[in-house]
């Protein structure tokens, strides 16, 4: 079995390798190969899933040594494998969803002339996805997570004749250097405090290692979440994630939604041993969460543009899951489990945004939408299936999920516990309005449909079966993995021996807390419902209050980032180089001035004139001797 | 005799052929009052042999006729191949080792 876990990863690549270099002759069956790779992926991954569950519980993790990579003296770099319950769960859903969202951009992507180019890209990512989850080792680890980066640099800017898509995949690129640099200090620190990249050597010594260099370990961990904050879109590194939707919509499903963006919740529970050892960065990382999932929620409410509302959800969502890791022990299951139930729902979300934008002549505007539940049938229940999943509504997936980690938000105890459980519960609030707003905005009211630039009315209708198939598939997982996850707790069970698992002492029940997600979740349908679909909606966005406007321009971040890091860095380099202008270079062009003119001067000695010569011999030799002569008087 | 007269000779001699060296410009010239300062040299040594009563400054003088001997054999090959190849003797034209 150990043998295909290679194949797993290989078999995406292989894709990506030929589907890119194939040239054009398989222009007519790259989709095709793309997928069929895809599907292989994921067939053994459900192969070695199988496997896994026939063994004990303790037993099942699987390790695979291919070579050596970087073997300089006491520098060691494996290429290695480690399948272990929580690897196991991302193969699932990568290749799961992988699968899906490779069949739906055959459709999606039919009128495009570089669609085989679409799906090397694709296949590129999966590779990189499943390097990343499966490594045994942080280097690897890391060759994986910028194998992403680069696979969702190319898709962000796969039109790249739109400026504002080669712009926003630079935008993403550079914002993750700014996490990837985290992540490689990191790794550095953890190679010289443990002499070793593997999980199995650093991870199980970490606790020690705390009591003897507990600054260097809490700064492990402050480097992880810089790396996990860039990658998952976390505040401050989240500027990137809504022009990122720049992408096809394929892309933002997958990519920007489902997996890429949780790599960040992937490598906090993997290196779960190191934040336990360090609470100042569990700290660090539940604040990042807690901001996070607020401040997404608030840019979702106030998009017109669907694709960035459905993002600024995304963010607000890996909020919550990095809070829930940042909580130890009692989250690092549930925050897997919302990542998973998460992936469902928003991927079959997004899946639905692309299909009302294929209907509508790509409009992605919300206010040139509405009244489209009976043009498009399939869109409207899968969307409103996974809709329903995300603002948790009893018994589909989002409610097991979400609820969990509020509960556990309470069980962290103390003030720090209320504070972290009443942003979640006022998260889950808000959540409940944009959705319903997205909803009622897209699929009900009367229609607000405008011809669009080259006079084109709209007629918008309804996906071919290759898109509406894998919604439907995705629709079914946002209704039911949440329940499956829940029964037995059997999504704790599969997880403890890998992540570890502990009930917190929650100071409210979790009946309490269920009833108070309940509140939350009506009020914010209600607010949603009174405003938007009581009353009609605007064609021309409403000025709005400053938070509204401010929401609007994603609550100022890229001012912020203009104003403090692009003005301040100019600001210091110009300050930096009118320093070495004048301090440096004085220095060094005053000293070699001075010795010039000094040795300008001493130069006229050497005239040539041997009599010259003679008589600075004569003088010096008198000197000498009325020195001599005057010591021997003294 | 007074053996200061000697010293006085040799003082003199040894200025006259310093003041030489220094003032004039014929090559020749600037050399036969090199030989002027080295045999004053010899004068105050011997004189000094004299009044010490020994022998080292005899000695002493003898090793400079030796130098001086050498020193004439080279210095004159020079100033021949100097007047050879810039039809002149004096030492302020011979002043091309300047910067």
């Amino acid at each position: 079995m150990e043998n295909l876990i290679g194949l797993l990863v290989a078999s995406p690549l292989l894709g990506a390798g030929i589907l890119l270099t194939g040239g054009k002759r398989l222009d007519r069956v790259g989709h095709w190969l793309g997928t069929l790779l895809a599907l292989v992926s994921f067939a053994l991954g459900v192969a070695l899933f199988a496997n896994m569950l026939g063994k004990d519980a303790d037993d099942r993790g699987l390790h695979s040594h291919l070579f050596t990579w970087v073997p300089v003296g006491g520098f060691r770099a494996d290429v290695g494998f480690q399948l272990d319950q929580l690897s196991m769960t991302f193969v699932l859903l990568i290749t799961g969803v992988g699968t899906l969202i490779h069949i739906y951009s055959i459709g999606y992507m039919e009128h495009d002339e570089r669609r085989r180019r679409f799906f090397g890209y694709l296949n590129l990512f999966l590779a990189a996805m499943l390097l990343l989850v499966l490594a045994d080792n942080y280097f690897l680890l890391y060759a994986g997570w910028e194998g992403v980066g680069l696979a969702s640099y190319l898709l962000i800017g796969f039109w790249q004749h739109k400026p504002s898509a080669a712009t926003a995949a630079k935008k993403a690129f550079l914002v993750n250097r700014v996490g990837d640099i985290g992540l490689s200090v990191g790794i550095m620190l953890m190679f010289t405090t443990f002499g070793s990249f593997a999980f199995a050597d650093i991870l199980p010594k970490a606790q020690e290692a705390s009591t003897t260099q507990h600054a260097t370990v809490t700064g492990i961990g402050f480097m992880l979440l810089l790396a996990a904050c860039g990658k998952s879109a976390q505040v401050p590194l989240q500027s990137w994630l809504g022009d990122a939707m720049e992408g096809p919509t394929p892309v933002s499903a997958l990519i920007h939604a489902a997996t890429m963006v949780t790599a960040g919740v992937y490598l906090i529970t993997r290196s779960g041993a190191i934040f336990n050892a360090a609470p100042d960065a569990q700290t660090a990382v539940v604040t990042v969460g807690a901001v996070t999932l607020l401040f997404g929620a608030i840019v979702g409410c106030a998009k017109d543009d669907i694709k960035k509302a459905l993002a600024g959800s995304t963010m607000s969502q890996i909020g919550y899951m990095i809070m829930a890791a940042g909580l130890g022990p009692i989250g690092y299951v549930f925050a897997i489990m919302h990542l998973v139930t998460h992936g469902f729902f928003k991927a079959g979300l997004f899946l639905g945004a692309g299909s009302v934008m294929h209907g509508m002549n790509d409009e992605v505007d919300m206010r040139r939408y509405g009244g489209l539940r009976k043009y498009m049938p399939v869109t409207f229940v899968t969307f409103g299936l996974g809709y329903l999943a995300i603002i948790g509504f009893p018994g589909l997936s989002g409610f097991f999920s979400k609820d969990k980690i509020i509960e556990a938000a309470f069980a962290k105890g103390g003030t720090e516990g209320w504070i972290l459980g009443c942003c979640a519960l006022l998260g889950a609030a808000i959540t409940a309005f944009y959705m319903t707003r997205v909803m009622i905005m897209t699929f009900f009211g009367e229609k607000r449909w405008v011809p669009d630039a080259d006079g084109h009315e709209p007629h918008p209708h309804e996906s071919p079966s290759s898109m509406t198939i894998p919604m439907i598939i995705l629709a079914f997982g946002s209704v039911l993995a949440g329940g499956l996850f829940s029964i037995n707790s059997s999504f704790v069970k599969w997880l403890e021996p890998v992540t570890g698992h502990s009930e917190g002492d929650s100071p409210v029940s979790a009946g309490t807390v269920t009833a108070g997600t309940m509140v939350a979740l009506v009020i914010g349908v209600g607010i949603a419902w009174a405003m938007y679909a009581r009353r009609s909606v605007p064609a021309v966005a409403p000025r709005g209050s400053l938070l509204t406007r401010a929401a609007r321009r994603d609550l100022l971040q890229d001012d912020f980032n203009h104003v403090v890091l692009v003005r301040g860095g100019e600001h210091l380099t110009r300050s930096l180089v009118y320093l070495d202008h004048s301090l440096v270079d004085g220095v060094v062009n005053g000293t070699a001035a001075s010795v010039g003119g000094l040795s300008g001067r001493l130069r006229k000695l050497q005239n040539g004139y041997v009599r010259s010569y003679a008589v600075s011999m004569l003088g010096g030799s008198a000197v000498l001797v009325a020195a001599t002569l005057l010591m021997r008087a003294v | 005799m007074n053996p200061a007269n000697y010293l006085y000779l040799s003082a003199l001699l040894f200025t006259i052929g310093a003041a030489g060296v220094l003032i004039r410009r014929n090559a020749i010239v600037v050399f036969m009052c090199v030989e002027l300062m080295l045999n004053a040299c010899n004068l105050a040594f011997v004189t000094f042999s004299r009044l010490h009563g020994n022998l080292d400054g005899q000695v002493i003088a003898f090793f400079t006729m030796v130098v001086a001997a050498a020193e004439v054999v080279v210095g004159l090959a020079i100033i021949v191949s100097i007047f050879r190849s810039r039809h002149s003797a004096s030492v302020d034209d011979a002043n091309l080792m300047k910067l």
